[in-house]
C-alpha cells in the first residue's frame, strides 16, 4: 500500500506539501495512502461521502462538522493537498519551529492557526462571529440528551456572557482567543503524526 | 560505582594476606569445627568487650574461608568435579549452622547482660551462613535461585549480595545474573502481588453482611502478600505494592464507604508514625557521632556526583523520550526531574541496613547519606510553580471538549489509531471478566456517571451547607412561595433531580436550590451539567470495538446517540443543499424546542440513558410481552424499557437489589414501570450476555461498516427529492435504517427484525423525526403501539405515581399537557431516587414536593 502510494505521489508534489505544511516525507506518504484508502471513488479527490464512511465519525458529536472543515466554501472535493492543509492544523508545533518561522508567514500548526480552526467550526456562517445559536448547535452536538433545551440554552447564554467583552452577545475570534488564552492549545490541538 | 570500587580495593588487599594466612586458616577452621561452642561463647564474651574488633577478625576469617572454598571449587570444577564440591559444600555448610545454632543456645543460657551481644551474634550468624549459601548460588546454577531470593530489595539487594560474595569474586556472568535474578526478584514479586489483589478483590465481593471486617481483610491480604513474597524472597515491598494497585479498583468499589474511610486513615496514620519514626531516627543517628565516620572527601564528591550522574540519566532519558512525546518534557522538567529523588528516608534506611561487617566503609556511608538527605530535604533552591487548581470556565470546558473531539476525528481522519490497542485490550477484558469476577454484582453494572454524581453531590452538600448553615432553614420556610424557581428554572429542576440521584444529603440540598440569588451554585450546577453531560471523546472514553460484545455502558449510549444525530443530520443535510443546511437544522431545533411531543420523547430518552444498559436489553424481550408493552409502557421510552425487562426476570431477583437500593419495599411490581427499571441494568446484564447488536455495533465494526456505509451511502443519494417536512424526512430515510439493521439481523442468531427495529426504537435518540425512522420495518404492530403510546400517556401517568408507596405521589398529570415538562419530570425524579440512592426512599416526600412546585 504504503510503496503505491508512494509512487502515485510525485516527489516534486511531497516537496510543495513539505514545505507548505511542514509534514516529513515519510509523515507525507503514509498520510497519502490513507488519503487513497479512503478514497472509494478513486479519482484523487476526497467527496463528502468518503469521509462519512469512516466509522468512528459517525460516532463522534463533531465529526459532520470536521468533515465540513476540510471542504472549502461551496467546493464538493477535496483533494490530497486540501487534505493535507487542514491536516497541518494539528502538527504539534516543534521547538525550533517556534523561532524558526516568527519572521516567515505563520505556519499552518501556530496557535492561532489551531484556534482558528476550531473556531471556524463553530461559526458556521463565517460572519467571525460565534452566535449564540451557532454555540446552541454545537452545545447540542457535544452533550447528551440529558439536558433539556432551555438548560442548553442557559449553559449557552452564560457562555457568551463569559466571553463577550463587546457585548454584541456573540463570541468574536478575538473573544474566543482571549477566553482560552490560558488553555494550552497548543498541546490539546495536536496530534502526533506518525514519522 | 565508587563504592565498589573502594570496596574492591580493600578486598585485594584481603586477599593478598589471605594467602600468607591460608595454612593458618586451615587449622583455624578445624579448630572451629571442634570447639564451636567454645567458640560461641568466646564470641559472645568478646562481642560484649570489644565487638568492633572482632567483627573485624571474624570477618577477616570468614572471608579467608570463603575464599578459600571458592578457590577450592573453582579448581575442582576445572578438575570436572562440581558434583562432588557441591555435596561437600552442602554438608559442610550444614554442620557449620549446626554448630553455630548451638553456639547460639549456649550463649542463650548465659545471662541477661548478654542478651544484645548474643542477638547480634545470631544475626551475624545468620548472615554468614546466608552469606554461602549465596556464595554458592552465584556459583552454581542450581542453587541460583535460592541466591536471588536472598536479594529481595531489588537493586539493593543484588549490589549488596555482590558485597557479600566480595569483589574480587564478582565475574562478569555473576553481573548478567545480578540482573536477571533483579528481573526475577521483580517480576516474581509482581506477580504474587497480583494474585492476592484477585484474592482480595474477590473476597470482598461477599462482604457485605460484615462491613465491619472489610478493612481487616484489605490490610490482612496486603500483608499477607507481603509475606508471601517474603516467604520466597521475592520483592515483598513489590507484591505488597502491586496488590494495592489491583485491588484497588475493585476493593473500592466493593468496600462500604465508612470501611474506605477506615483504610485510608488508617493508612495515613500508618504511614506518618513510619515517616516521623525514621526521621527521629535520621535525626537522632546524626548527632550520634558514634553512628558515622565523617570523610569530607566522600561526602563533598557523592553530593556533587549524584546530582551530576542524576542529571545526566534524567536528560539522556528524557531525550529519547522527547522524541515520542507530543508534548516535550522542558528544561524545567528535568531539572525537577533529576534534583528529586530517592535520597530521603529510604536511602537512610537501605544504609543504616547495610552489614558493617562487610561494608567497613558503612560508617562513612551513613555520614555521607545523612549529609545528602538533609542537603535535598533542606535546600529546596528549586522554585517549582505552584499548581494553578484554578477551575475552567465554562468557556473552556466546553471549547476544549470540542478540541478533543476535533482531535480524535482528526485522528480518525489520518487513520492513527491503535496508540491504545493494548490498554483496550485489557479494558475489555477487565470488563468482561475480571468486573464479573471481582465486583459485587450491584457494583458493576453501575455506571460511572452515577458514582460520580454521587460524589459532586455531596460535596456541593458540604460546601452548600458551609456556605450558610441557616441557608437550610430559611430556605424551607421560603419554600411555599417558590419565586426564584422562575430564574432559573430547569437547571434548579435537573439539578434537583441529579441531587435526588445522589444521596440523602441532597434533599435539602435541593431546598436550598431554590433560594434565590445563589450565583455560586448556578455556576457549580452549569459545570455539573456539562462535566457530566458532555460527550466524551474517545481517546478518554475509549471504545472497544469487538465484533460479538459491545460493552454497555455510557460509551454505548452515547455512541447511539451521536451516531443517531449524525445520521439524522447527513439524511438532512443531502435532503437540503449543502449551503442551506445550518439554516435548516436551525429551524428545526426551534420545531424541536416547541412541540411538545417531541419533548416528551426526549423526557423518556433522559431515562433511559441513564441507565444505559437498558436500551440493549429491550430487544431481548420485547417480543415476549408486545401487548404488556402497548397495554402500559410507552410512557415514553424508559417505561417501555423496564416493562419489557421486568416480565421475564423473576421477581424474586429484582426485588432483592431494589430493596438493596432503596428503604421502600416494592409493591404491586406490574403498576409501577419505572421503579422496576431500577434494578434491571445489573439484573438483566448478569444473567444473559447483553444481545447488544445494535445500530451501533454494525456501525462501529469495520468490515461490515463497508458494507453497510454503502448501503446508507447510496440510499442516501437515491433521496434527491428537495427538502421536505421532517416527516417526509424521515420516511424517505428508513431505506438506510433498514438497510442497517438489516446488517445488524444476522449477526446474533436469536435476532429477529423486529427485536433489531424495537432496539432502534429504544436506542434512538430523540429525534422529530424518530418514531417514522424506526417503524416502518416492522410496520403496523409498532405503528399500532405508536398511536397507542400517545393515548396511553395520560393513562401511564396516572397509573405511574402508585409506585412510591413511602413517597408522596406526584400529583397525577392533566390528560392534556401531560406533556409539559415540571410534570413530567416528577415520575422521573421518583425514579431516579429509587434507582440510586438508597437512604432517599424515606426523606423522598419532602424532596419531591418542590419539584412537582
Amino acid at each position: 500500500m504504503g510503496s503505491r502510494a508512494s509512487t502515485l505521489l510525485r516527489e516534486e508534489e511531497i516537496e510543495e506539501i513539505k514545505k507548505e505544511t511542514g509534514f516529513s516525507h515519510s509523515q507525507i506518504t503514509r498520510l497519502y495512502s490513507r488519503f487513497t484508502s479512503l478514497d472509494k471513488g478513486e479519482n484523487g479527490t476526497l467527496s463528502r461521502e468518503d469521509f462519512q464512511r469512516i466509522p468512528e465519525l459517525a460516532i463522534n458529536p463533531l465529526g459532520d462538522r470536521i468533515i465540513n472543515a476540510f471542504f472549502t466554501e461551496g467546493e464538493d472535493q477535496v483533494n490530497f493537498r486540501g487534505f493535507m492543509r487542514t491536516l497541518a492544523h494539528f502538527r504539534p508545533i516543534e521547538d525550533n519551529e517556534k523561532n524558526k518561522n516568527a519572521a516567515s508567514t505563520e505556519p499552518l500548526n501556530s496557535r492561532a492557526n489551531k484556534l482558528l480552526f476550531a473556531f471556524q467550526l463553530y461559526d458556521l456562517d463565517r460572519d467571525d462571529k460565534i452566535s449564540r445559536d451557532e454555540l446552541l448547535q454545537v452545545l447540542r452536538m457535544m452533550v447528551g440528551v440529558n439536558i433539556s433545551d432551555e438548560q442548553l440554552g442557559s449553559i449557552a447564554d452564560r457562555t457568551i456572557q463569559e466571553a463577550d467583552t463587546n457585548g454584541d452577545n456573540s463570541i468574536s475570534f478575538s473573544e474566543f482567543t482571549k477566553v482560552l488564552e490560558k488553555v494550552d492549545v497548543e498541546q490539546k490541538m495536536s496530534i502526533r503524526f506518525l514519522h | 560505582m565508587r563504592r565498589e570500587s573502594r570496596k574492591r580495593g580493600g578486598r585485594k588487599r584481603e586477599r593478598k594476606r589471605k594467602k600468607y594466612v591460608r595454612r593458618e586458616e586451615e587449622r583455624q577452621r578445624e579448630r572451629e569445627r571442634g570447639k564451636e561452642r567454645e567458640r560461641g561463647k568466646e564470641r559472645d564474651r568478646e562481642r560484649k568487650g570489644e565487638r568492633r574488633g572482632e567483627r573485624e577478625t571474624g570477618e577477616r576469617r570468614r572471608e579467608r574461608r570463603e575464599e578459600e572454598r571458592k578457590k577450592e571449587e573453582e579448581e575442582e570444577r576445572e578438575k570436572g568435579e562440581k558434583e562432588r564440591a557441591k555435596e561437600r559444600e552442602k554438608k559442610r555448610e550444614k554442620k557449620r549452622e549446626e554448630e553455630r545454632r548451638e553456639g547460639e543456645k549456649n550463649g542463650r543460657r548465659e545471662g541477661e547482660e548478654r542478651q544484645k551481644a548474643r542477638e547480634k551474634g545470631k544475626i551475624e550468624n545468620r548472615e554468614g551462613w546466608r552469606e554461602r549459601r549465596k556464595r554458592q548460588g552465584e556459583k552454581e546454577s542450581e542453587t541460583e535461585r535460592e541466591g536471588e531470593r536472598e536479594r529481595k530489595r531489588g537493586l539493593y539487594k543484588v549490589y549488596i549480595s555482590f558485597v557479600e560474595v566480595g569483589p574480587a569474586n564478582v565475574q562478569t556472568a555473576d553481573y548478567f545474573k545480578g540482573v536477571a535474578s533483579f528481573l526475577i526478584v521483580s517480576v516474581g514479586g509482581t506477580l504474587v502481588g497480583l494474585v492476592f489483589a484477585v484474592i482480595l478483590g474477590f473476597i470482598t465481593r461477599f462482604t457485605k453482611k460484615v462491613r465491619i471486617i472489610e478493612p481487616l481483610f484489605v490490610f490482612l491480604l496486603v500483608y499477607l502478600a507481603y509475606l508471601t513474597a517474603e516467604l520466597f524472597s521475592l520483592s515483598a515491598i513489590l507484591s505488597m505494592t502491586f496488590c494495592g494497585i489491583g485491588a484497588n479498583k475493585y476493593v473500592e468499589a466493593n468496600i462500604s464507604q465508612k470501611s474506605r474511610t477506615t483504610v485510608k486513615y488508617t493508612m495515613k496514620t500508618l504511614a506518618s508514625i513510619a515517616e516521623t519514626i525514621i526521621f527521629i531516627f535520621l535525626g537522632i543517628s546524626a548527632v550520634d557521632k558514634s553512628k558515622w565516620a565523617w570523610d569530607t572527601g566522600l561526602v563533598s564528591c557523592t553530593l556533587v556526583f549524584i546530582l551530576i550522574f542524576r542529571a545526566v540519566g534524567v536528560v539522556g532519558q528524557t531525550w529519547v523520550l522527547n522524541r515520542f512525546r507530543l508534548v516535550p518534557l522542558d528544561k524545567i522538567d528535568q531539572v525537577v526531574m533529576s534534583y528529586g529523588g530517592l535520597r530521603g528516608a529510604v536511602a537512610f534506611a537501605l544504609v543504616v541496613l547495610l552489614d558493617g561487617k562487610q561494608v567497613r566503609a558503612k560508617d562513612y556511608f551513613v555520614a555521607t547519606t545523612i549529609v545528602v538527605v538533609f542537603f535535598t530535604v533542606m535546600f529546596q533552591w528549586l522554585k517549582v510553580p505552584r499548581s494553578t487548581s484554578r477551575k475552567p470556565t465554562i468557556n473552556e470546558e466546553i471549547h476544549e471538549r470540542a478540541f478533543d473531539h476535533i482531535l480524535t476525528a482528526v485522528e480518525d481522519i489520518a487513520g492513527l489509531q491503535g496508540y491504545h490497542h493494548w490498554r483496550d485490550k485489557w479494558e475489555q477484558f477487565d470488563k468482561n471478566y475480571l468486573s464479573k469476577l471481582l465486583l459485587r454484582k450491584s457494583v458493576y453494572r453501575k455506571s460511572e456517571l452515577w458514582e460520580a454524581y454521587q460524589k459532586i453531590n455531596i460535596r456541593d452538600a458540604i460546601s452548600v451547607i458551609d456556605q450558610g448553615g441557616n441557608v437550610l432553614t430559611s430556605a424551607r420556610l421560603s419554600l411555599p412561595s417558590m419565586a426564584s424557581r422562575a430564574s432559573f428554572p430547569e437547571f434548579t429542576n435537573v439539578t434537583n433531580y441529579l441531587r435526588e440521584n445522589g444521596s440523602g444529603v441532597c434533599l435539602d440540598l435541593q431546598v436550598i436550590d431554590n433560594v434565590p440569588g445563589a450565583k455560586v451554585e448556578e455556576d457549580m450546577e452549569t459545570h455539573h451539567v456539562l462535566a457530566g453531560n458532555l460527550y466524551k471523546p474517545r481517546r478518554r472514553y475509549q471504545s472497544h470495538y469487538s465484533r460479538h460484545f459491545m460493552p454497555l455502558g455510557e460509551k454505548e449510549r452515547q455512541d447511539r446517540e451521536v451516531f443517531q444525530r449524525n445520521m439524522k443530520y447527513r439524511m438532512e443535510s443531502s435532503k437540503s443543499t449543502r449551503h442551506k443546511r445550518h439554516k435548516k437544522e436551525r429551524s428545526i431545533k426551534k420545531r424541536r424546542g416547541s412541540d411538545p411531543k417531541e419533548e416528551s420523547a426526549e423526557k423518556p430518552r433522559r431515562n433511559v440513558s441513564w441507565h444505559d444498559k437498558e436500551p440493549v436489553l429491550v430487544p431481548v424481550d420485547s417480543e415476549d410481552d408486545k401487548a404488556e408493552h402497548s397495554e402500559k409502557e410507552d410512557d415514553e421510552g424508559i417505561t417501555f424499557v423496564a416493562r419489557k425487562i421486568e416480565t421475564p426476570k423473576p421477581r424474586p431477583k429484582s426485588v432483592p437489589s431494589a430493596v438493596e437500593g432503596s428503604s421502600s419495599p416494592l409493591a404491586s411490581p406490574p403498576s409501577r414501570p419505572p421503579s422496576v427499571d431500577v434494578p434491571l441494568p445489573w439484573k438483566g446484564g448478569v444473567g444473559s450476555p447483553p444481545p447488544c447488536v445494535s445500530v451501533e455495533a454494525t456501525k462501529i465494526i469495520p468490515v461490515d461498516l463497508q458494507q453497510a456505509w454503502n448501503q446508507s451511502i447510496s440510499s442516501l443519494e437515491s433521496i434527491s427529492s428537495p427538502p421536505a417536512p421532517p416527516t417526509a424526512a424521515a420516511d424517505a430515510v428508513h431505506p438506510r435504517v433498514s438497510a442497517l439493521s438489516r446488517i445488524g439481523t444476522p449477526r446474533p442468531a436469536s435476532y429477529t427484525p423486529s427485536s433489531t427495529s424495537s432496539a432502534f426504537f429504544t436506542t434512538s435518540s430523540t429525534q422529530l423525526v424518530h418514531g417514522s425512522f424506526l417503524f416502518p420495518e416492522k410496520s403496523p404492530k409498532e405503528e399500532e403501539e405508536e398511536e397507542s403510546f400517545h393515548e396511553l400517556q395520560p393513562l401511564m401517568s396516572t397509573l405511574k405515581p402508585p409506585p412510591p408507596p413511602a413517597a408522596v405521589p406526584p400529583p397525577p398529570p392533566p390528560p392534556g399537557s401531560a406533556h409539559s415538562q415540571a410534570r413530567r419530570k416528577n415520575p422521573r425524579v421518583f425514579l431516579r431516587s429509587l434507582v440510586s440512592a438508597p437512604p432517599a426512599g424515606s426523606t423522598e416526600p419532602r424532596s419531591r414536593g418542590p419539584t412537582q412546585l
